[in-house]
């Protein structure tokens, strides 16, 4: 078979890999402290209002035609083609709070019949959002204690089947794949919407589902062979996972490239950030996790069953 | 014998693939454009549809298939353009007094919806619309309940002939009533006490007057909240009614907050009036002459001031319904009626002040941002409500009131807004709008197009990529690939009726490439037993058993956190949490029993047949150990 002619000596570079990852990850950190994230609407506040041209439409022109016009804030950008954009500005103040809402109502409509007007193209208005400054904070809040409880699940679940190391393997591997794909997020000034908080999400469940598979083999080896340092098994374990590894993150890959080419504006971030996320991923599922379990000096005892002759049927249900 | 699937076990995976392919199949019938007519009191008289098809004959624009009930009449129409042509031709023939809402007929076959079979239903992101998170203010609930208390403490002393020098609130769950003596106070405990059970009594002396303090529980207070929620949910239910539209949301969000979503609404503005609109009535008397400064406010009515008693009379939320009528004189009036309590209440105040001036308040919640400073340091902002009361009736009271009494005096224009308005209910608390979106159709129709498009693609992309690289059993997986999007399909439209969004596609999709994961395992495993020299039969026993724990590892963890995202998200991390769910559990069945029962069709009960699952290599084992440990 093709990818695994040889055998890849993967934990020869592990503390190559540490240190590579313990760098992206402060680095990550870094930008997240200085750089934070460009967050979307959906965490903020204001209103964002999303127009259809008939034909291409020059940003600057719009920009200026705004500035104009008195709306001095207002942020353009281009979404999915040449033809649509995106005007997002903040909330009006001086509005009284119960009629934001019907407020960017007016706005919306009030800008598609001026930048009609002024640039002559047929403009249609695909629809508008609006998030008072008291919603969008508590989002954060929520997605963030979300992921908490994600993780300290899984931290039980897998210290219920495998062992406690192998759970603070899988974690560490959840924690330095959600702390690099935030960061690039960061570093690149991606918009972070509630999207992405989904999608990141998901990161969790596919990272995870690489690290079981690769646990699952190291556990299997460790009870079925009987030479070989605890190196040596974790060698053979990614070895014999690389092929099935390296599949599952190409038909995801294939997946997620579908979304971003086809799948139209809406659910580009979205793909932007699981594409990032299922490559790290499979490079934390392969040097991460189990460069953890053996820093934590898994031994063989740690995965023997109670009842030894069971061992290797174990696994048959 | 080793992979054959016994024959029940066949069948079961076939009935299992044709009802996920029955209960798939109503997508695929377009839903026809429609309009629903109902009035909006009375039920349908038989003189109406003749009044619609003529309606429609002079519009010109061509129906079928009318659904004709007592309540309400439905008619197809060929496209959105009829549709919408069709509407406002039907309005101007039968009149303001009838709700035409826009609506989707669905043209699935008689014999498939009587299996319970339908369609899924579209987010708002898929199908343009509008969507609205409604704040609901407790604080001004709990203050209006204290109010009321505070008045009922009044009257209660006043029948018991018990003297007090004053009643104040302190707080909007507290409030205190002042006495000369302790025996007055006492002998009011005692009286109070019966009629309030949910407000705990403390007595106090302060500068020699005996006070006695009233509490509100914070068990009352939690319920409260609960009731004001249900209220207003109810009462946003009745004003979605009158919008027309087909089928509305109106949920509960945590604790304090309402989701309104209306699919297909094209006039946001017009919602957001209705739904914004927070008004309620309150009945007073005009105040005695000679009365205390501190008892009254004064309103202009018609230019002249009018001093108004601040004792409530009644509450809006007694009132059952309000009835625009023209009076004996012709004259434009609005008829409420009183619930019983109401009608009693009404009753005891207008007896004893037949000849005084009874005034209805009409009391307009509106809202501001106010910034203040938290002990952080940090800028906060609130949401503020305040109240714009208008003094809208002034009128001797001629005699004893009931349960029925008429507000005269209005112009037509005031009398026809006011009626709809106290019908729609007042609000039990004032609502604002925190978060909205309007998604215009042509976004939706985008959405969904684009978002099947990706399925489509991603799906035939693995379905090459499986083909090519496991051959036969590539086939199997790519055929259980099939059969799962299948089976999500028609979990999501008819067991679990869950709603289509975006993100829902984005996890349909992702399930798609996840989901030959499990085959990916297994497939690898039989790939290894072969390349170790296991017989064909053996290794593909071996390979099906020894990833399954592997499987069943992964999915659980994964449907875990799929769980956690479901009960913390919401709008589209719930829409792709629940997608995610049911794709791992479908998907688990199809990749494992599923691609078994093919192989084993294939390949089961045959001896020494070659697998067509790829290239593989035959390898030692001994030697794969000594270049792992670098010997």
């Amino acid at each position: 078979m093709l990818l695994t002619e040889k055998q890849i000596d993967f934990m020869g570079v592990r503390k190559i890999a540490g240190i590579g990852s313990i760098i992206l990850v402060i680095v990550s950190i870094l930008s997240l402290a200085f750089n934070s994230l460009e967050f979307g609407l959906d965490f903020t506040s204001g209103t964002s209002v999303r127009l259809s041209y008939s034909e291409a439409v020059v940003v600057q022109d719009v920009n200026q035609t705004l500035r104009d016009n008195g709306y001095e804030d207002a942020v353009v950008v281009t979404f999915g083609s040449d033809r649509d954009i995106r005007i997002l500005l903040p909330v009006d103040e001086t509005v009284a709070v119960g009629e934001q809402a019907a407020q960017a109502v007016i706005v919306g409509e009030s800008i598609a019949e001026l930048l009609q007007s002024s640039s002559g193209s047929e403009i249609s208005l695909l629809g508008s959002d609006y998030v008072s400054a008291k919603v969008g904070g508590e989002l954060v809040e929520s997605g963030g204690i979300g992921m908490l409880v994600a993780l300290a699940i899984i931290m039980v679940y897998i210290a219920m089947r495998f062992q406690f190391k192998f759970s603070v393997g899988a974690v560490v591997a959840l924690a330095h794949d959600l702390i690099i794909t935030l960061g690039i997020f960061s570093l690149f000034r991606i918009e972070f919407n509630l999207n992405t908080l989904a999608a990141l999400l998901a990161i969790i469940g596919y990272s995870l589902n690489d690290t079981i598979v690769v646990s699952d083999r190291i556990r299997e080896n460790f009870r079925r062979l009987r030479t070989g340092t605890p190196l040596e098994m974790v060698n053979i374990s990614l070895n014999q996972t690389l092929s099935r590894t390296l599949i599952t993150s190409l038909t995801t890959l294939l997946v997620l490239f579908s979304i971003l080419f086809i799948g139209g504006e809406s659910t580009q971030g979205f793909a932007v950030a699981l594409i990032i996320g299922v490559v790290i991923g499979t490079y934390s599922s392969i040097y991460i996790a189990s460069n953890v379990i053996l820093y934590m000096n898994v031994t063989r005892e740690d995965l023997m069953l109670p009842v030894k002759e069971g061992a290797e049927l174990d696994d048959i249900p | 014998m080793l992979n054959k699937y016994p024959a029940w076990k066949n069948i079961l995976i076939l009935i299992v693939v044709i009802l996920g392919f029955l209960y798939s199949l109503p997508n695929l019938y377009p839903d026809d454009p429609a309009l629903q007519i109902s009035h909006e009191l009375t039920e349908l008289s038989q003189g109406d549809m003749p009044v619609i098809t003529s309606a429609l004959e002079a519009a010109e624009v061509y129906f079928f298939g009318e659904e004709i009930d007592t309540e309400s009449i439905r008619i197809r129409l060929n496209n959105l353009d009829d549709q919408l042509r069709a509407k406002t031709a039907i309005e101007d023939a039968l009149g303001e007094s009838y709700i035409v809402a826009l609506n989707l007929a669905p043209t699935t076959p008689g014999w498939l919806q009587s299996i319970g079979a339908g369609k899924m239903n579209l987010g708002l992101d898929l199908q343009g619309g509008v969507h609205f998170l409604m704040e609901v203010d407790m604080d001004a609930a709990i203050i209006r309940r204290m109010e009321d208390n505070l008045s009922n403490v009044r009257t209660i002393l006043r029948e018991q002939r018990i003297r007090s020098r004053g009643l104040n609130l302190i707080s909007n769950s507290h409030l205190e009533v002042r006495f000369a003596n302790a025996e007055d106070r006492s002998q009011a405990r005692s009286e109070l006490v019966t009629n309030f059970p949910d407000l705990q009594m403390q007595n106090r002396e302060a500068e020699g007057v005996f006070i006695l303090d009233m509490r509100m529980t914070p068990a009352t207070a939690l319920q409260i909240q609960t009731d004001t929620l249900q209220a207003n949910r109810t009462t946003l239910l009745n004003r979605v009614d009158t919008l027309g539209v087909s089928e509305p949301t109106v949920q509960q969000q945590g604790s304090d907050r309402i989701v309104v979503e209306l699919p297909g609404m094209q006039d946001p503005a017009q919602a957001i009036r209705i739904l914004q609109r927070i008004a309620t009535l309150e009945i007073h008397l005009e105040s005695e002459l000679g009365a205390s400064s501190l008892s009254y406010e004064t309103y202009d009515y018609e230019g002249i001031p009018v001093n108004v008693d601040n004792n409530v009379v009644l509450q809006g939320d007694r009132i059952s319904n309000a009835v625009y009528q023209l009076d004996q004189n012709s004259q434009p009036s609005v008829v409420l009626s009183l619930d019983a309590q109401g009608g009693n209440q009404m009753n005891r105040a207008t007896r004893d002040n037949v000849g005084r001036r009874m005034d209805i308040l009409l009391i307009e919640t509106k809202s501001r941002t106010i910034t203040s400073i938290n002990e952080d340091g940090e800028e906060i902002e609130d949401i503020e409500f305040y109240e714009e009361k208008e003094l809208i009736m002034h009128a001797t009271i001629q005699q004893a009131l009931g349960r029925q009494f008429s507000i005269t005096g209005l112009t037509p224009r005031e009398a026809s807004d006011l009626a709809p308005l106290i019908r729609s209910g007042s609000l039990a608390a004032p609502m604002t709008i925190v978060e909205q979106s309007v998604i215009g159709p042509s976004m939706g129709q985008e959405n969904l197009d684009q978002g099947l498009l990706g399925v489509q693609v991603a799906a035939g992309l693995v379905v090459l990529f499986m083909f090519f690289y496991y051959r036969t059993f590539g086939m199997a997986a790519n055929a259980a690939l099939i059969m799962n999007i299948l089976m999500i399909v028609a979990v999501m439209s008819s067991i679990i009726p869950a709603t289509l969004t975006l993100p829902g596609i984005v996890g349909i999709v992702l399930t798609v490439g996840m989901a030959v994961d499990a085959n990916v395992l297994i497939f690898t495993r039989i790939r290894e037993e072969l390349s170790e020299g296991a017989p064909a039969q053996k290794a593909i026993d071996a390979g099906y058993n020894r990833a399954f724990s592997t499987i069943i590892d992964a999915n659980l963890t994964t449907f875990l956190v799929a769980a956690v995202l479901y009960t913390i998200g919401t709008g589209p991390v719930r829409g792709f949490a629940i997608t995610l769910m049911i794709g791992i559990i479908t998907s688990m069945f199809t990749a494992i029993v599923g691609t078994r029962a093919i192989v084993n069709l294939i390949y089961g009960g045959k001896s020494g047949k070659t697998l067509s699952i790829g290239s593989y290599r035959m390898m030692a084992k001994q030697d794969d150990l000594n270049i792992a440990a670098g010997k």
